[in-house]
């Protein structure tokens, strides 16, 4: 294991050391959780807060559904050349009563999917910037099976 | 919000319900005009079949396009500019898919407050090819840029999502959503504004490639170049223009709608949905609620549609509109298509004019387009398309960003 610090895809969406978890925002007044992440108000229409912290998420979800990319999407993606189809995944954390889209962890396609299959939270990288960076990213990883290494 | 179905106060119209005095549109294809040019032959075709001269229109309202530059984000402006100005009175409106409905509110709201009698509802488009991406520059605070950049999630990826739930819940196939392609591109070959006017066969969706899996190129419609206008007005002004107000089109709802919160649906470009942990989820989804508050608005219910124009950006998500319009219970969808009630002939025919299918999306042209069409199916003038004795017409259709819009017209 390299301790090189993991540079993310988008600023306080995600952990970047373990364990990964998504990072959502909670409304102090009444509990309501958002994710992405925002501040300054509260998404429901009967709440005035306007304090929000950062809490973390449910490691592990279910299937909602998903899908496979079999072409690369246009700009602002940075799509590897040649493209290889990948799949998302809608995710659904029952505590947090939230559905999620995420990349699925790479090689894991639609066909290895199915609604109701349990994934966690795992990093893989987006892409590699000019200056030879990595910028990593959330993913949806099937949980091993038991027994597995 | 009231009940789940609407009570029954009006079959017929009142006397306050506008009429649509005439409708008119450029054909829909891909020639990378500017979209003035389309707009322009919209509008003329629109006063023509209306009878009205541009002179006499009080109130213009124009429906935006953002991938056109500035004449594109002031469309009511850049529209009478064209014409010839005169002192109008105007809108300019952007809701992403529900452009042309928001432009049809506006013109409604506004003669139906008393300060217009006549006004003209007009959008046009012209499209870039290949999959739509967010509007050009680095901007990391927009929802729309962030799906793009961080997920690679197009709009195809997230009618693939829905699609897939269509299978793995309620026993969908594949055929089912080609289904809809056939019998739209077959009711699309005799509509002379249609793009794609060729009648596909299942056996079509073999060689086509998959796009976001399930969804094959067929499956997914297309962006094009086009123009619709409708000229409207107060009963009076029919009234003296023809003599009768018998046989005319008027417009019994224009609902744009919000989601209520918590949305709990994925919908584009959201990455995530709302939570229902601490608050509970309405007992209307989103979608059903657009057509619920159109429906209250009217008095009418889905058993007195005669026919609708959904948006089929996919195969799939028209059978999810049969659905949220009270066609069928949730789930059922598939059934419609497979036994043909939604075919023309059928009981319930939707996407009469060939749908987004045969045309492609002009965005801010596509909801003006959907009331040009129903227009034109309740006057009996669509040839080759039409529905059998058509008195009450829907049309739905939903946008990025939480906006959705129904109207319904009736003769």
């Amino acid at each position: 294991m390299t301790t090189t610090e993991r540079i993310p895809a988008v600023e306080g969406w995600f952990t970047t050391s373990e364990p990964y978890t998504l990072i959502g925002a909670k409304c102090t007044a009444c509990g309501t959780v958002v994710f992405p992440p925002r501040s300054g108000s509260c998404p429901s229409p009967d709440c005035d807060g306007t304090e929000l912290e950062p809490t973390p998420l449910s490691r592990k979800g279910k299937v909602w559904s998903y899908t496979e990319n079999h072409y690369a999407p246009p700009p602002p993606y940075v799509a590897a050349e040649p493209f290889e189809p990948y799949a998302l995944a809608a995710v659904e954390l029952e505590a947090e009563g939230i559905v999620i889209l995420g990349q699925v962890a790479k090689g894991v396609m639609a066909a290895d999917l199915s609604i109701g299959q349990e994934v966690e939270v795992d990093l893989q990288v987006l892409y590699r910037d000019a200056d030879g960076v990595d910028h990593w990213i959330w993913t949806w990883a099937p949980s091993a099976p038991k027994g597995s290494a | 919000m009231g009940t789940l179905r609407p009570e029954r106060q009006r079959v017929m119209a009142t006397e306050r319900d506008l009429v649509v005095l005439g409708a008119g549109m450029h054909p829909w294809g891909k020639w990378g005009k500017n979209f003035v040019e389309y707009g322009l032959v919209a509008a003329k075709a629109a006063l023509a079949d209306a009878d009205v001269a541009w002179r006499d229109i009080e109130f213009v309202a124009g429906a935006d396009t953002i991938r056109n530059g500035y004449p594109g984000f002031v469309a009511g402006s850049t529209f009478s500019q064209a014409m010839g100005w005169t002192g109008a009175q105007i809108s300019s409106s952007y809701a992403a898919c529900a452009s042309g409905a928001q432009a049809m509110q506006s013109a409604r709201a506004q003669i139906l407050a008393g300060f217009a009698d006549v006004a003209m509802v007009i959008g046009a488009d012209t499209t870039p090819k290949g999959f739509f991406a967010p509007v050009g520059g680095e901007r990391k605070e927009d929802p729309d840029w962030q799906r793009f950049h961080l997920l690679g999630a197009t709009n195809p990826a997230f009618f693939a999502l829905n699609a897939r739930r269509r299978i793995d819940v309620f026993g969908d196939t594949v055929e089912d959503f080609a289904m809809v392609k056939v019998k739209n591109s077959k009711a699309g070959v005799a509509n002379p504004y249609a793009r794609f006017r060729k009648e596909f066969t299942l056996d079509d969706f073999a060689g086509s490639p998959i796009v976001s899996d399930p969804l094959r190129l067929l499956d997914i419609c297309a962006t094009s170049d086009g123009a619709a206008a409708v000229i409207i007005c107060t009963p009076e002004y029919a009234m003296k223009k023809l003599g009768t107000l018998e046989g005319t089109v008027r417009i019994r709802a224009v609902a744009n709608t919000t989601p209520t919160y918590p949305q709990i649906r994925l919908e584009l470009p959201d990455i995530a949905t709302d939570s229902n942990a601490v608050v509970q989820a309405p007992a209307l989804g989103f979608k059903d609620s657009i057509a619920h508050n159109a429906y209250e608005q009217a008095g009418l219910g889905p058993e007195d549609v005669s026919c609708a124009e959904v948006y089929d950006l996919s195969t799939a998500l028209e059978l999810d509109w049969y659905e949220n319009l009270g066609f069928c219970a949730e789930g059922e969808g598939a059934r419609l298509v497979r036994d043909g009630v939604t075919a023309l002939g059928g009981s319930k025919p939707v996407n009469a004019s060939g749908g987004l299918s045969s045309f492609g999306e002009a965005i801010p042209a596509q909801a003006i387009a959907q009331v040009c069409e129903l227009t034109w199916q309740l006057q009996g003038r669509s040839d080759g398309h039409q529905v059998e004795n058509a008195k009450v017409g829907l049309a739905i259709n939903q946008g990025l960003f939480g906006h959705g819009s129904c109207t319904i017209l009736s003769v």
